[in-house]
This record gives structure tokens, C-alpha cells and sequence, in this order.
């Protein structure tokens, strides 16, 4: 560890070395010299990865022989893997809309409300606890207990069934319902996020246009969808891409509460179950670039976006 | 049987000056680690040195060993390797990790492998093995493998003929707990046969209360319980022979036998007159935990819980698991008294370098001298080798354990779905028997096992 601390140390010294000797010859020399250590990183941690798992998704699952695209017809037409892009589509097409909807809602509501940094902080808070911690907080509330005898319900969501005269219900057993209860909880986490950047969005739309709509009786609806909507525009798709390009790649929440078992495993999950539980290199291999190419568009969307709100 | 393991007093006593003589060289040396690890107690008794005289001088070397056995059970472990610290002067660095099953293969096919590595499954030890990074055990090692342990456990470390790992530490999966209190005062037997299992669960059902109560929730592991129901099952209904076949893929998944098996255990697990005492209906053990689902045997909720030796770990501390205790366990019986078909599992030592150290301590490992050691210092913990004297193990589980491994009549079988590759044994297996224990029909359940099974 201190080794490759001194290691990078040396480099970068000897990068700063060179590029002074070149100082006021040529701007670009200096630019592309600062730049060659990221890229080199950039190559070995990210882009020859990459390119491997890309050729290893056309092998086996022991890696040894070459099936051609094989791995990708099973996760388009096995049943088990049809399930699970079903979720991955439930939890990209929800997660992002209904957490930035949450979000700018609250955000709305509270904005120079009297109590507005303390209600702001009450659902920015999970946003501070990672993923697992939340899944944790989540599986007590999902928790079931049996109606019987004295046995007492643990988790809350049962216990309000039982006192509205209800029957507990095994919540994280029946698919599909259970796959939209794990999105309960990246909402959860996610919508302080976005409440957090749109209410700095709202904050920083001129005062001079709110007066001027106001002054030509605006209503209340007319505001938001003339004034605040328009003017925040930037801001809301760069919360959505962000969100969703979270969605596609959690993990986290489904391993920690249900192991991918009862059909809620979506590609993330499924791609480390195949690969280290699985054994299956191949296919773990798949999943993983069929997950890199559904992010590609929204990566490349959010970047123009946040470009465009910062010109 | 045990007369090879007699060392004469004088040797005993010479070891034992060494020892001490070692103990005192290496506090004089200032390291902590040493020291402590120099210090005899009674756990760690003086003993014969010389088979680790061969490998040289290994003073001040280190062996490094990864596993999934993590705390509490960890210590037991290391106290265990007190004896040979004494005798050679190498020193033994353990890490455990919860993790271990999928890291082990990361870190071999990543060129990073620890010493050695206690491999739970034979399935994972021959994928470790097709890494090519694995070692061949030393002839020593081998030695001590033929003496002081069967067969079946020599061919389950053997890998393309070849003879890599040498068995650890056992556990027995056909048993069943109950409450020798409750069996007493209702008047129920132990039951010695199939039929009188039946007989039994039905009467407790007749009495008003649910016989049996199961778990299989374990996270991304979950499962796994039905998978050894079934396995007890196929032993039972379709023999060892069928047992081995099918673990093999000599026979499909979804072959009648198989399909018998299941049905005999969804006759116990899919029946809401039998389960799940205490903790709901059918559906209910596919969201208990395992840890959880014998407890409620302590409040009389439910009678029976089959589940392996190292359940005794999940009853509260002050439970007296016992013949005449608050819990016990019995054979879970065969078709009739005389068959003795057992299930179990084990771990096993692969190295993945052949320094002497290593070899030493692979030697070590495989003695009866390990076995004794390891026996008198841990609970909850037995071993298939011969020479395990069943008197220096403290808890009653562990003892009706080994007397069930060492019985000559006992048939013993692996866990299957630890035999099986990955792709069913880890997956596909306990996936579908989640969805069989939520309601899915025994065909799809055999049909879907098979189709995942690698071309």
C-alpha cells in the first residue's frame, strides 16, 4: 500500500518534472502530458475490463470454448432471465419518475415554508444511509409473523393489517408484488437526492418572472406548469437520468433482502449470482454488458443535459 | 485401532522439554504473536513431533490459511494448531471469511491463493482444482488419509484420479431434533424406521399438535434445507446406488426416482396438517430462517425439526441439548432399522503451494493426533477420521455424531447439492425448491433442476 503510494507519488513527480521543462513551448504537449496518467488508469481499470467481459460474454460458462451469442439468447427468451428484465423494467420505468415526482413535490410544498430546513432535512435523511442498511430497515417492516397463538407481529406493515382486523400477509413471497416493495425502498432512499437539487433549482428562478406571473394572476397550478417547470427543466432530467442510472445497477437492496429468490433478481444481481454462485463466466458476462448497454444512453443523455444547464 | 497412535512416554516427555524450551526461545524472541502462541495450556498438550521432523527445519515460517469458518468457531481452530506451533516453530496465520466460497476461486484464478484453503464442497475443490493453481497433496499427507480415514473420503479429495484434499472437520445431516421431555411425558419413541416416523407425525397430529416445523430462508443461499430433505429422501426411497448416479447425472434430475424423493418430502413439508409449528403454514418456510425454525420446539409449538449436527449452535446458551435434556437429536430413520443410510458434509485442505511449512501442516491436519486435539478444545464440531476418540469430544450432539460416522453399518453419502456443479448444486437446486416449497408442482420443479444442469 505505501509502496503504490510512492509509486504514484514518483510518477506524478516525474510528470510535473517534464511537463515544467515544456513550459511556454506548447500548451498542448503540457495538456497531454497532465492527461496520459488518467488515461493509463482509465485503460487498466476500466477500458481493457471492459473489453474482456465484452469477449468472455461469447464463451461458456467455464470459459473455455466459444458459443457465440448463445448467453444473450438465453437472457432474451430463458424464462427464469425473462423475469428478471421484467424487474430491471419495473425498477428503471418507477424508481426514477416516482422518487423525482416525490421530490419535487416536497420540494414544492416546502419551499419558504416556516419549518423548511427541518422538514428538508427529515427526508434528506436516508439519503445517508447506504443501501444496505436501508434494505435492513425495510425488512423489519416487511417482517412477517404467523397468526397464531401469542406470537406478536415484528414488523409494521403486519402489525397495521392486524389492527385494522386484517390477516398478516408473507409480503416479500408473492412476485410480483414483492419486486415493487424493493422499489419502495430505493424511493425511499432516492427522493431526498432529488428534493434536495430541485429545491435549489426552485430557489435559483429569478424573482423578477414569479412577480411578473403573479401580477397577471397566475394560478397556483399555472405557476408550476408555466414558471417552475420550464425553469427547472435542466434540473429535473439530470435528477431522472441520475436516478435511473442508479436503478439499473442496484444490487444492494435485492441481495440484502430477498437473495434474488422469490422472482425478484434483476440484471445486477442476477450478472454476480451467475458468475460467483453460478459458476457460469459466460453468461454472469452477458448480463454485465447487457446492463453496460442499457446505461450507455442515459449516461450520454444526462451528460448533455448537465452541459446544456451549465452553458 | 488405536494402538499405532501410542507414542512412549519418554518421546512424550522429550516433546514436551521442546516444547517448553521453544515456548521460552520464541518470548525471547519479543514478538507478541509468537509468545502468545508459545504458551502451553491444557488445551494445547505436548505431542509427538517427529512426523514433522522430515520436512526440515521450518522455524519462523509461515503458513497462511483462508476459510469460511469465521468466529466463534475460529478459536477452537487455532488453539488446535497450538501443538504443532510448538513443535516445529512455524507459525499458522488464519483468516476467515463469511464470503470465502465466492472469493476463494477470485483469488486463485487472480493468481493470489492463500497456503491452503478449507474447501466446504467437493463440487468448488475440483473448480479450484481446473484453476491449475491447486497442489497435490504430499505423499505424507496421503498416507494419513488411507489410515485413519475411508474410502469414500479419500475419493471425494480426489480429483481426475489425482489426490489434492485431505478431509477436515464432519458434520451429520440426517437428524432430527425433538424434546426428550415432550417425547417422555406423551409417551412418544424414537422411531426406527420410516413407517414409524409416519406413524409418529401422525399422532402427534392426532394429539392436536403440528409435528414438524421447518425453515429455508438463508438470503441468497435460501433453500438450501429442502435440498438436504431431499437428498435424506433420495437415500432413502431410491438407495445409494440411485444417490450416486444422480449426483453424477447418470440418471436426469427429473428421473422417477427423484420425483418419488421429492413427493416423499412435500408429503412432511407441503402437508399444513404437519407444518410449520409455530410459525404459520407451508408457505411460512420459505421466510424463516433456518437459525429460526427449530426454536419453537423449546415452547412445545412443534415436536420434530430435521436439520443438521451444527443446529446445536442456534438453541439459547442455557438449553440442555441432551439425551435427557430440553433438546436432542435422533437418527432420522431409514426404510427399516437394519440400513443406515447418513448424509453429511465436510470440509477439505487443498493447498495451492508446496513449501515444506505447508506440507507439514497438511500432515498435521490429517493425523488422529489433529482429530484428538481439535476434539478436547471445540463443541459443535466432529470428524470422519478413525481415530477420533469419541470420549475427548465434550458435547453429547457431537458425540451421538461420531458414534452415527463411525458405526461400520452406516452407509455414508456428501451432500449432493455440494457435489453437483455450481450451476444446480448452488442454484438452480435451491432456487427451485424455494418455488417448490411456495407452491410450484414436483414435475416443473425436476424438469426446470435438470435443464440448468451445464451442457
Amino acid at each position: 500500500m505505501f509502496a503504490a503510494i510512492l509509486l504514484f507519488a514518483a510518477v506524478v513527480g516525474v510528470i510535473l518534472f517534464i511537463a515544467g521543462r515544456f513550459t511556454g513551448k506548447r500548451d498542448r504537449v503540457v495538456a497531454y502530458l497532465y492527461l496520459a496518467p488518467v488515461v493509463l488508469m482509465l485503460s487498466v481499470g476500466l477500458l481493457y475490463p471492459g473489453l474482456r467481459t465484452i469477449y468472455e460474454s461469447f464463451f461458456n460458462a467455464a470459459g473455455d470454448a466459444f458459443i457465440g451469442i448463445d448467453n444473450y439468447k438465453t437472457i432474451f427468451t430463458d424464462s427464469e432471465q425473462l423475469v428478471v428484465l421484467r424487474n430491471t423494467a419495473f425498477w428503471v420505468l418507477l424508481t426514477p419518475f416516482v422518487a423525482t415526482g416525490v421530490g419535487l413535490l416536497y420540494a414544492i410544498l416546502v419551499d419558504k415554508a416556516r419549518i423548511e430546513s427541518f422538514a428538508k432535512a427529515l427526508i434528506f435523511l436516508p439519503m445517508s444511509i447506504s443501501f444496505v442498511a436501508a434494505s435492513v430497515i425495510w425488512k423489519f417492516m416487511y417482517e412477517y409473523r404467523p397468526d397464531q397463538g401469542n406470537v406478536k407481529q415484528i414488523g409494521l406493515i403486519n402489525q397495521v393489517i392486524v389492527w385494522l382486523g386484517g390477516k398478516p400477509v408473507q409480503l416479500l413471497i408473492d412476485s410480483p408484488l414483492n419486486t415493487f416493495l424493493l422499489i419502495i425502498v430505493m424511493i425511499w432512499v432516492q427522493a431526498g437526492f432529488a428534493m434536495t437539487v430541485l429545491s435549489a433549482a426552485i430557489k435559483a428562478i429569478p424573482d423578477d418572472i414569479v412577480e411578473a406571473a403573479r401580477l397577471d394572476g397566475v394560478t397556483p397550478w399555472g405557476m408550476f406548469r408555466f414558471v417552475t417547470l420550464p425553469a427547472i427543466r435542466p434540473a429535473v432530467v439530470v435528477v431522472l437520468t441520475t436516478i435511473a442510472i442508479a436503478t439499473l445497477k442496484v444490487f444492494d437492496i435485492v441481495q440484502t433482502m430477498t437473495g434474488g429468490r422469490f422472482d425478484t433478481s434483476v440484471i445486477a444481481n442476477e450478472f454476480y449470482s451467475q458468475s460467483f454462485r453460478s459458476a457460469n463466466q459466460g453468461l454472469g458476462a452477458a448480463l454485465a454488458v447487457v446492463l453496460f448497454v442499457l446505461v450507455i444512453p442515459i449516461v450520454v443523455y444526462n451528460i448533455r443535459q448537465l452541459r446544456r444547464s451549465e452553458a | 485401532m488405536f494402538g499405532q497412535r501410542g507414542s512412549s512416554r519418554s518421546r512424550v516427555a522429550l516433546a514436551g522439554a521442546l516444547s517448553v524450551g521453544l515456548a521460552f526461545s520464541l518470548a525471547a524472541c519479543g514478538d507478541s504473536d509468537d509468545s502468545e502462541s508459545g504458551t502451553t495450556d491444557s488445551s494445547a498438550a505436548a505431542i509427538d513431533c517427529s512426523p514433522y521432523t522430515k520436512f526440515g527445519d521450518i522455524k519462523g515460517k509461515q503458513v497462511t490459511i483462508y476459510t469460511g469458518i469465521v468466529t466463534p468457531e475460529d478459536t477452537p481452530h487455532k488453539e488446535s494448531y497450538k501443538p504443532f506451533e510448538q513443535c516445529t516453530g512455524a507459525t499458522i496465520k488464519y483468516e476467515g471469511d463469511k464470503a470465502f466460497e465466492t472469493q476463494v476461486l477470485v483469488r486463485a484464478k487472480a493468481g493470489n491463493p492463500p497456503d491452503l484453503a478449507f474447501v466446504p464442497q467437493p463440487g468448488l475443490l475440483q473448480q479450484l482444482v481446473a484453476t491449475g493453481k491447486a497442489v497435490e497433496a504430499p505423499a505424507e499427507t496421503s498416507a494419513n488419509v488411507d489410515k485413519w480415514f475411508g474410502e469414500d473420503w479419500k475419493a471425494y479429495g480426489t480429483v481426475d484420479g489425482k489426490f489434492y484434499a485431505a478431509p477436515l472437520g464432519a458434520n451429520v445431516k440426517s437428524l432430527v431434533w425433538y424434546s426428550p421431555q415432550e417425547f417422555k411425558d406423551k409417551g412418544y419413541t424414537v422411531p426406527t424406521t420410516l413407517a414409524e416416523l409416519q406413524t409418529l407425525t401422525d399422532k402427534i397430529v392426532t394429539d392436536g399438535g403440528k409435528p414438524w416445523c421447518a425453515g429455508i430462508s438463508s438470503g441468497e443461499a435460501t433453500g438450501w434445507p429442502v435440498t438436504d430433505w431431499v437428498e435424506d429422501f433420495v437415500l432413502r426411497t431410491a438407495g445409494p446406488e440411485a444417490y450416486d448416479q444422480w449426483v453424477k447425472h447418470e440418471i436426469p434430475f427429473n428421473d422417477p426416482k427423484i420425483a418419488t424423493a421429492f413427493d416423499a418430502v412435500g408429503n412432511y413439508l407441503k402437508n399444513d396438517k404437519y407444518v410449520n409449528g409455530g410459525l404459520g403454514d407451508v408457505k411460512s418456510i420459505a421466510s424463516t430462517t433456518f437459525q429460526d425454525a427449530g426454536l419453537p420446539i423449546l415452547d412445545g409449538q412443534c415436536s420434530l425439526h430435521r436439520q443438521a449436527s451444527f443446529y446445536a449452535a442456534n438453541f439459547p446458551a442455557d438449553t440442555k441439548i441432551a439425551e435427557d435434556g430440553d433438546i436432542y437429536a435422533f437418527y432420522l430413520p431409514g426404510q427399516d432399522a437394519t440400513a443406515k443410510p447418513v448424509l453429511g458434509g465436510g470440509e477439505f485442505v487443498l493447498a495451492f503451494a508446496d513449501r515444506p511449512e505447508v506440507k507439514a501442516f497438511q500432515t498435521y491436519l490429517s493425523s488422529d493426533v489433529w482429530a484428538n486435539t481439535k476434539a478436547k478444545v471445540s463443541s459443535g464440531w466432529v470428524s470422519a477420521n478413525k481415530g477420533l476418540k469419541v470420549e475427548n469430544l465434550k458435547n453429547p450432539i457431537d458425540q451421538l455424531s461420531a458414534t452415527i460416522l463411525l458405526d461400520p453399518n452406516a452407509t455414508f453419502r456428501f451432500d449432493g447439492s455440494d457435489m453437483m456443479p455450481a450451476a444446480v448444486g448452488s442454484n438452480a437446486f435451491w432456487k427451485q425448491a424455494t418455488n417448490w416449497i411456495t407452491g410450484q408442482d414436483t414435475k416443473t420443479t425436476v424438469d426446470n433442476i435438470e435443464k440448468a444442469w451445464p451442457q
